[in-house]
């Protein structure tokens, strides 16, 4: 499990986009990824109240889905976002970490869907939910 | 002489630091308002295409969808342009956003427009569209709803 956290964290790591907002995997496999991203004030969309902007939760709801979809026990050799509907429930709270727990809950030979939630340290209260679907190559 | 709406939304674009993070450019086009998301390689989700994170798809269109709302009012204002008002307009919030992404978003600028389809006293819906090069042919588009301003208190 420990080589898959590390691979896991490599291949983010190789996301530019998800390097730059600072996105750690915590948790990966069997479909199901647990993504967090630390509190930054470069990503503030509210300077009045400090909140992070949602464009950054959608981010970090993305990529954990993503990361979901290709550690999907049929082994995807890649995926891409065909839709996904994000609610925002609440601000998340300033200065706490956001955690997105994002599971593929079901595939066919062509498509993915998954279900994701964000949270910040009450995990009592999300902050977001959303649903997706995602393309799903087999390579086969 | 520059029109103070394009102070304003220069102004804006600035006061945000989410938006300096990504780069994102907002424009006046024929009393519309355009987002400019100038490629930088940071903005890259699959580096092996490479296309744009969709994340920052996302948050293009709610970017542009919020900023249309504000504009809206700001566009529809009449009399002198008085600053202080548009800088005390409450932030819409995001209620939900879905968004349909058509093809990958390539490695150059993209660009966003919002077409508000229904504001009231509280919400709105918002359809936003994304392309790159030909306007016609976008990469994705977005509904979402949006709070203008909390129920007053009973």
């Amino acid at each position: 499990m420990t080589d898959r956290r590390a691979t896991a964290q490599r291949f983010i790591q190789a996301l530019p986009h998800a390097a730059a907002l600072g996105l750690e995997m915590e948790e990966i496999g069997e479909g199901r990824a647990v993504l967090a991203m630390p509190y930054d004030p470069r990503l503030i969309g509210d300077p009045a109240t400090g909140v992070i902007a949602g464009g950054a939760v959608s981010t970090l709801m993305d990529t954990a889905s993503g990361a979901a979809v290709m550690s999907h026990p049929t082994g995807p050799r890649s995926t891409a976002t065909l839709d996904l509907r994000i609610d925002y429930m609440r601000p998340a709270t300033p200065g706490q970490v956001i955690r997105a727990v994002a599971e593929c809950h079901h595939v066919t030979r062509s498509v993915a869907f998954v279900r994701v939630i964000a949270c910040d340290a009450d995990e009592s209260r999300p902050v977001a939910m959303g649903t997706g679907a995602f393309t799903l190559d087999l390579g086969r | 002489m520059t029109d103070p709406r394009d102070l304003h939304l220069a102004e804006l674009a600035a006061s945000i630091p989410y938006l300096r993070f990504l780069g994102l450019e907002l424009r006046r086009a024929d009393e519309r308002l355009i987002s400019v998301l100038p490629f930088q390689p940071m903005l890259i989700g699959n580096p092996m295409l490479p296309a744009l994170h969709g994340g920052v798809t996302a948050a293009l269109l709610e970017v542009t969808a919020i900023v249309g709302l504000l504009w809206q009012d700001l566009a529809s204002d009449e009399g002198p342009w008085n600053k202080a008002a548009a800088a005390a307009r409450p932030m819409p919030k995001t209620i939900d956003l879905t968004v349909d992404y058509l093809r990958p978003g390539l490695a150059r600028d993209a660009f966003a427009a919002a077409r508000i389809v229904r504001s009231g006293r509280r919400y709105a819906s918002v359809h936003v569209e994304a392309w790159q090069d030909d306007r016609s042919r976008l990469f994705a588009q977005g509904t979402g709803h949006f709070l203008l301003r909390e129920a007053d208190a009973a």
